[in-house]
C-alpha cells in the first residue's frame, strides 16, 4: 500500500533532488526508447551527453551550446516569471517569431545602409514586437478575463502564417532568385549579430540572456514586484489583499515573457539563423517550457536547464548523424524529462509512505 | 478569383465532415472538464490517435480498426495525464502541456516511415435511398460512420450528464470534489475515468483527420485543432449541445477559408489559413464574460486529508 | 436498555499527533448524545470514524451488539448511519433534489424522490423545496438539505456536527424540535458541540474529550455551563476584560454602501451605513453568507465601491487599494487563513511582508529588507505566543489558532488607527480565542477603532460596545450591547429568514 501524505511545509532537499533525479530517470527511459529504436542505448546516451563536450569536435560543438541555450534561457527566465504566478504564456513561440520579424524587418529597411544605430535599433523592434504581441492575451486577459492560454496559443499559428507571408512577401530577398525568406543578415554587418569573441558562441543574445537572468533573480528575491509575482502564484486572493493589482501583474508577466522571447527571436534570426524563412522557427518557444520547469522557475535552475536541454538538441543532432537516431526521439525524450519531472515534483510537497497502512 | 466554383451543397456536407475531429476531441474534453479536470493535452492525444490510427488501418487494411487503435492510443496517452494529476499531484497545467509536447514528439516518432503513403479508404455509410434525396442528402447522408457515431457521442454525452445517476456523480466530483469525497465517491477514480474517455475521443478525432479528412500521415497535423477544441469547450458553456454548434461553426471556417483558397480569392493563403485561429479568439473573447458555468473544482488538485 | 453503537478503546494517530487515545462511548436508540469538546480535541475524528471516512488504528465499535467496521461512508450509511456536516458537503451549482439524491444508495427517480423530501420536509417542519439550486439557499436552509437527506434513509443514528454554529437563535429553535421529534421517534442523535447553554437544552448525555481522550461523562440537565467548561478545558480561564475608555472622533465611516458581490453564489451588500469611533469595538453578527466577506472585502479595499462610501476621517477611501488603505492606517483581516490572510506554502517571514511592507518599512523603493522583515515576524510571534520553531517555517504547519494569532498579531502590532477583523477566533482553541479578543480590546482601549465581524454572538457580546447584525446583505442600526437579550438580538439577526415554525 503507498500513500501520500501532505508534508507541513515543502521540503528543501527534493527541490534540489528532484531535476537530478528527473534527468536521471529520463536518461534510463530514453535509453530504453532507444535501444526499441534499434541503438545502443549507452552509446547514444554518451553521444548526446558526452559528445559535445568532451567529444573529439567539441571545440566546434561547444559553442554551439551557448548559441542554443541563449534563446531557450532567454525565453525560459520570461515564462518562468509568468509560470510563478499562475499567468500561463505558452505562445512565446509566436512572441519569437514576431520578435524576429519586426528586428529583422527594422534592420532591413536600411539596407544597405551602414550604421552603428541600426542594430540597437532592431533589438529595441524585436522586443517592441514580441512585447505587442504578447500584450494581445494579456489585455484579452485583464479586459475580458479572457483563457491566456488558449489565446496565446493560437496566437503562435498566426504568427507562423505571418512569418510565411513574410519570407514570401513583404521581406523576400528581392535578389533571391525568387526562393522564399529574406536578406541574410549575416552578410549585412550593421544588423549582424556577430559573435562578440570569435569562436565562442557568445554573441548579443547570450550577453541578453545573462542579463535577463541577473534581473531576475534579484526580481524575484530582493523586490516587491518578484514579491508580488510569488504571492500571486501560491495564494491569489492573499496576494489581493496584499494589494497586489492582479490586472497590472498579468500585463506585466506578459510583457516581460514576450519582450524575452521577442528578444531571443530576433538574436536568432539576426545571428545563428541569419534570415527570416518560413521554417525560421524550430520550436525553442516550447521546449522553453520544459526548461523553465526544469529549472524549476528559478532563474540560477533555468541557466543550468537551458544548457542541459542546449546539450540534447546538440548531441541529438551528433546521434542523428552519427547513429541515425530519428530527430523526433530527441523531442521525445525532452518530454519524458518533463514528465518525470511533474511526477517526483510530488515529493517536495508530499511524503510517499509505503506498507501497512492501514489496520482494520 | 472564381467563386462559382464552391459548389455550395458540397461545402456544407464538406463542413460537417471538417467540424467532425473537433467535435469528437471537444466532446471528450468536456466530459473531462465536467469531472472537474482541466487536459491542456488534447492536441497531444489527437496527434497520437491520428497516428496509431493511421498505422494500424496501414498495416490491417481496416480503417475501422484503425479507429479503434486511435482510440485506444488516445486513452493510453491520456492515462500518464491522470497518472500525474491524479496519483502525483501535478499542476493540471504543467501536465497537459507535458502531454502535448511528448505526443507530437511521440508521434513524428512512430510515423516516421508511414509519411506519403496512402491509408485504406472508408467507405460512405450505406444509407441507401436516404442519400440520393436531392440537397439534403449529400448534406446528411453522405458521410462516413464516424461523422455519425461523433453525433451519436454528443446526444449519449448530453443524456448521460442529464438522465443518469452516473452523470450527475460526475457532475458532482467536478462541483465540488470535497463534497463528494465526504459523500463517499471515489473522486480520483471517477477523473480518471473521465481523462481516459477524454483521450479516446481525442484520439477518434486525430484519426479522422489523419484517415478521412487528409487522408495521409505528415508530422504536426493536427495543427492546432486540440487547442481550438479546448477553446470550444469554454464557448459551449461546458453544455454538449453548444459544443456541436461550436464544432459546426469553425468546421465551416476552416472549410470556407479553404475553399476561398482553392477559388484564388486575392486574400492571401496565409491571411485565410490564420482565420480559423483568429475567429477562436475573438469568439474566446465574446464568451469569456460568462464564467458561471465553469464546474466549481476545474483544474484544482484533489488530495484527501485525514 | 441495550445501547444501539458502542466504541471501545478507539485508537487514531497521525504524524505527530494521536488524534484520538482509547476512547469508548455508547450510545442508546433515541438517547441524544453530546460530545463535547474544543477544536482540535478530537471530535471529528471520532465520528469520522463512525461514518467510514477514517479507519481506527485500534478499537472496536458495535452496532446493535454487532462488529460495525464500516470501510467508507456508504457502508456507514447502509448500516444506518447518517451524518450532518458543518462544512463541504453541499454543491451549488446542483438542486435540493440532485444534491440528495447524491447522498442516497438507491434514490427513486427524481420525480418520486421530489414527492418524498416534500413529504419529509413537512412532517418534521423543514419546508425545502427540492428544485432550487443550492446555491441561493441561506445557511439555514443548506442546513435543511443536509438534515433532509439523512431523514430519507431513516437513519438509526444521526451525527450532527456543529449544526448551529450558521443558525441564528429561531433557527436553532426550529432545530431542537426536529431533533427532539426523531429522539421521540427512537432515532439516536450525537450532537458536536462546543456551546455548553445548548447542549444542556437539548442533550441526555454528554461525553467531554480533551486532547483525543475521554475526560468525562455527564448528564447535562444536571451539570452547570461551568462544570462542563471546565472538563473541556482542563483549567479556568480568564476572561478578557476592556479597560474603561471614551468613545472619540469617527474614525471609519460608511455611507449607502452597496456592491455586488464578486462571486456567482456570494451575496451583495444593501445599502450600508455604520461609523465606527475611535476607542470603541464595533460588533457585527450574522450567520455565514449574509455578507460577512463581501464587507471585509471592501473595507479592505480588494473589492472596489463607489466614490465617498467609505470614508476614513475625512478621506475618500474608495480610490485606495488595500495597500494604500495600510498606509492610511486601515488594515484588515479576513476569516480565512489559509490562502487568504496568509500563503499557506510561504514562511512566516514572507506573510509578515504581506501586509507589513508598507506600514513597518519594510521595503525602500521597492527592494525588499528580509531582515527587518524577520525581524518583525519575530515580534509577531513572541508578542503573540504564536507557537512555531521561528519564522522560516510555512504557514500551512502551524495550527488554526497559531497561525490566526500570527495573522491578528500582524495587523495589531503595525498600529491601525482602524482594524476590521472577520471571524477572528473561528476554529480557534480557548486559550488563543482569549487572547485574540484581549488583544482587540487592548487596540481599543489605545484609541483605534475596532470592527469585529463574527458569528459567535458570545465573543460578541464579551467585546463590542455596540452591536448590529447582518442579515442578506442589509444592516440593522447598531446598538450599544449592554442590555441587548439574546431575543431581541436574534431578531436583529433577521428572524431566521422568513421562516416559521412548521406547526405539525
Amino acid at each position: 500500500m503507498i500513500r501520500i501524505e501532505a508534508r507541513p511545509q515543502p521540503s528543501a532537499v527534493m527541490a534540489y533532488a528532484t531535476p537530478v533525479l528527473a534527468v536521471v530517470l529520463t536518461m534510463i527511459f530514453g535509453g530504453a526508447l532507444f535501444a526499441v529504436l534499434g541503438k545502443d542505448p549507452f552509446e547514444a546516451i554518451a553521444t548526446i551527453f558526452w559528445e559535445p563536450i568532451f567529444g573529439e569536435f567539441a571545440f566546434f560543438y561547444r559553442p554551439q551550446l551557448l548559441i542554443k541555450g541563449a534563446p531557450l534561457v532567454l525565453i525560459a527566465i520570461g515564462l518562468a516569471l509568468g509560470f510563478r504566478a499562475g499567468i500561463w504564456n505558452i505562445g512565446a513561440e509566436g512572441q519569437y517569431i514576431v520578435g524576429a520579424i519586426c528586428g529583422a524587418g527594422a534592420g532591413l529597411a536600411f539596407y544597405p545602409t551602414e550604421s552603428v544605430l541600426i542594430f540597437p535599433l532592431m533589438v529595441l523592434a524585436g522586443a517592441l514586437g514580441g512585447w505587442a504581441w504578447a500584450m494581445i492575451p494579456g489585455v484579452l486577459k485583464v479586459k475580458f478575463g479572457t483563457n491566456e492560454i488558449l489565446v496565446s496559443l493560437m496566437l503562435v499559428y498566426v504568427a507562423e502564417q505571418l512569418l510565411a507571408s513574410m519570407s514570401l512577401g513583404l521581406l523576400k530577398n528581392p535578389e533571391g532568385f525568387g526562393f522564399p525568406g529574406s536578406r541574410n543578415l549575416q552578410q549585412y554587418p550593421s544588423a549582424h549579430n556577430a559573435e562578440i569573441i570569435a569562436g565562442t558562441g557568445m554573441h548579443w543574445g547570450v550577453v541578453a540572456a545573462l542579463i535577463a537572468v541577473i534581473f531576475a533573480y534579484v526580481l524575484l528575491t530582493r523586490h516587491r514586484l518578484g514579491f508580488a509575482i510569488r504571492v500571486t502564484g501560491e495564494a491569489p486572493r492573499a496576494a489581493k489583499f496584499g494589494g497586489v493589482n492582479p490586472g497590472r501583474l498579468v500585463l506585466f508577466c506578459l510583457g516581460m515573457s514576450g519582450l524575452l522571447a521577442g528578444l531571443a527571436g530576433m538574436f536568432e534570426v539576426a545571428g545563428p539563423a541569419g534570415q527570416i524563412s518560413i521554417d525560421f522557427n524550430v520550436g525553442y518557444g516550447f521546449t522553453a517550457i520544459i526548461v523553465a520547469f526544469l529549472g524549476r522557475l528559478n532563474p540560477l535552475g533555468i541557466v543550468a536547464a537551458g544548457l542541459l536541454m542546449a546539450l540534447t538538441y546538440i548531441g541529438g543532432d551528433i546521434a542523428q548523424s552519427q547513429l541515425g537516431l530519428p530527430a523526433a526521439a530527441i523531442q521525445v525524450f525532452q518530454g519524458m524529462l518533463l514528465f518525470f519531472l511533474l511526477a517526483l515534483d510530488v515529493l517536495t510537497n508530499y511524503r510517499v509512505r509505503f506498507g501497512a497502512a492501514e489496520v482494520a | 478569383m472564381d467563386l462559382s466554383a464552391i459548389n455550395p451543397i458540397l461545402l456544407i456536407a464538406a463542413m460537417i465532415a471538417a467540424a467532425t475531429p473537433i467535435l469528437l476531441a471537444a466532446i471528450g474534453e468536456l466530459v473531462v472538464e465536467r469531472a472537474g479536470v482541466l487536459n491542456l493535452g488534447v492536441e497531444g492525444m489527437m496527434i497520437t490517435g491520428a497516428v496509431c490510427g493511421f498505422i494500424i488501418a496501414v498495416n490491417t487494411g481496416s480503417p475501422t480498426v484503425g479507429f479503434i487503435a486511435a482510440a485506444v492510443g488516445g486513452a493510453v496517452l491520456s492515462l500518464l495525464f491522470a497518472f500525474l494529476t491524479q496519483v502525483a499531484l501535478a499542476n493540471q497545467v504543467a501536465s497537459g502541456l507535458a502531454l502535448t509536447l511528448f505526443g507530437l514528439g511521440l508521434s513524428s516518432l512512430m510515423g516516421q516511415s508511414y509519411v506519403g503513403i496512402k491509408p485504406p479508404r472508408a467507405e460512405a455509410t450505406p444509407l441507401g435511398p436516404l442519400a440520393e434525396i436531392p440537397i439534403i442528402g449529400p448534406i446528411l447522408f453522405g458521410h462516413d460512420l464516424m461523422v455519425y457515431l461523433g453525433l451519436g457521442i454528443v446526444a449519449a454525452t448530453w443524456a448521460v450528464l442529464k438522465f443518469t445517476r452516473m452523470g450527475l456523480v460526475l457532475r458532482a466530483v467536478g462541483e465540488n470534489h470535497d463534497a463528494a469525497h465526504a459523500l463517499g465517491y471515489k473522486v480520483k477514480r471517477i477523473r480518471t475515468l473521465a481523462i481516459l474517455f477524454g483521450g479516446a475521443c481525442a484520439g477518434l478525432g486525430g484519426a479522422y483527420i489523419s484517415l478521412i479528412r487528409v487522408p495521409q500521415w505528415t508530422e504536426g497535423m493536427t495543427a492546432g485543432v486540440g487547442w481550438i477544441a479546448l477553446a470550444l469547450v469554454v464557448f459551449a458553456s461546458w453544455k454538449p449541445w453548444r459544443v456541436l454548434l461550436g464544432a459546426y461553426l469553425f468546421g465551416g471556417i476552416t472549410q470556407l477559408q479553404l475553399n476561398l483558397q482553392g477559388a484564388g480569392v486575392a486574400i492571401p493563403v496565409e491571411y485565410l489559413a490564420m482565420s480559423p485561429y483568429i475567429v477562436t479568439i475573438i469568439v474566446l473573447v465574446i464568451l469569456s464574460a460568462d464564467k458561471s458555468r465553469a464546474p466549481g473544482s476545474l483544474g484544482r488538485t484533489f488530495h484527501a486529508s485525514g | 436498555m441495550s445501547p444501539l453503537l458502542s466504541l471501545t478503546g478507539l485508537t487514531k494517530a497521525y504524524p505527530g499527533v494521536v488524534a484520538n487515545d482509547d476512547v469508548s462511548l455508547s450510545i442508546a436508540p433515541g438517547e441524544i448524545h453530546a460530545l463535547l469538546g474544543e477544536n482540535g480535541a478530537g471530535k471529528s475524528t471520532l465520528v469520522k470514524m463512525i461514518y467510514g471516512l477514517v479507519k481506527p488504528d485500534a478499537g472496536q465499535m458495535q452496532m446493535h451488539g454487532t462488529e460495525f467496521a464500516p470501510g467508507d461512508p456508504r457502508a456507514a450509511r447502509a448500516a444506518g448511519v447518517g451524518m450532518v456536516f458543518q462544512h463541504f458537503s453541499l454543491f451549488d451549482a446542483l438542486t435540493v433534489a440532485e444534491n440528495i439524491a447524491l447522498g442516497m444508495e438507491t434514490p427513486p427517480p427524481m420525480r418520486a424522490l421530489a414527492a418524498r423530501i416534500r413529504e419529509v420536509s413537512e412532517t418534521y417542519g423543514l419546508p425545502l423545496s427540492p428544485d432550487r439550486v443550492v446555491g441561493d439557499l441561506s445557511a439555514g436552509e443548506r442546513q435543511r438539505v443536509e438534515i433532509i437527506r439523512c431523514l430519507l434513509q431513516d437513519p438509526k443514528l444521526l451525527i450532527m456536527d456543529e449544526p448551529t454554529s450558521v443558525l441564528t437563535p429561531q433557527e436553532v429553535d426550529i432545530l431542537f424540535e426536529t431533533l427532539r421529534k426523531l429522539s421521540a421517534e427512537g432515532t439516536a442523535i450525537l450532537y458536536i458541540s462546543h456551546k455548553l447553554e445548548e447542549i444542556r437544552a437539548l442533550c441526555d448525555a454528554a461525553t467531554i474529550l480533551r486532547g483525543g481522550k475521554v475526560v468525562g461523562d455527564c448528564v447535562p440537565r444536571d451539570t452547570s455551563a461551568r462544570e462542563m467548561a471546565e472538563m473541556m478545558v482542563g483549567s479556568t480561564l480568564a476572561t478578557p476584560k476592556a479597560a474603561a475608555h471614551d468613545a472619540g472622533d469617527v474614525l471609519l465611516s460608511v455611507t449607502g454602501l452597496s456592491v455586488g458581490s464578486p462571486s456567482a453564489f456570494g451575496m451583495s451588500l444593501k445599502d450600508i451605513s455604520f461609523e465606527v469611533r475611535a476607542g470603541e469595538v464595533l460588533g457585527i453578527g450574522g450567520v455565514a453568507g449574509n455578507g460577512q466577506d463581501e464587507l471585509l472585502a471592501v473595507l479592505s479595499g480588494e473589492l472596489p465601491c463607489r466614490g465617498g462610501m467609505v470614508r476614513f476621517k475625512d478621506r475618500d477611501l474608495c480610490k485606495d487599494g488595500p495597500e494604500a488603505r495600510r498606509g492610511l492606517g486601515v488594515l484588515s483581516a479576513p476569516e480565512e487563513r489559509l490562502g487568504h490572510a496568509a500563503a499557506p506554502n510561504m514562511s512566516l517571514t514572507e506573510n509578515a511582508m504581506l501586509t507589513g511592507a508598507a506600514r513597518e518599512g519594510l521595503a525602500q523603493r521597492g527592494m525588499l529588507n528580509w531582515a527587518k522583515t524577520r525581524a518583525f515576524a519575530e515580534r509577531i510571534i513572541a508578542g503573540f505566543d504564536v507557537r512555531t520553531p521561528g519564522p522560516e517555517n510555512a504557514a500551512r504547519s502551524l495550527s488554526g489558532g497559531n497561525l490566526q494569532k500570527f495573522v491578528i498579531g500582524r495587523e495589531v502590532l503595525q498600529k491601525p488607527e482602524v482594524l476590521v477583523v472577520n471571524q477572528p477566533t473561528w476554529g480557534v482553541d480557548a486559550a488563543a480565542a482569549a487572547a485574540i479578543r484581549q488583544a482587540l480590546l487592548d487596540l481599543a482601549a489605545g484609541g483605534s477603532a475596532v470592527l469585529a465581524i463574527s458569528q459567535d454572538l458570545d465573543e460578541l457580546m464579551e467585546i463590542s460596545d455596540r452591536f448590529a447584525a447582518l442579515n442578506e446583505g442589509r444592516l440593522s442600526d447598531p446598538r450599544p450591547t449592554a442590555g441587548l437579550d439574546v431575543e431581541q438580538i436574534g431578531l436583529m439577526l433577521g428572524g431566521a429568514h422568513g421562516m416559521e415554525v412548521a406547526h405539525v
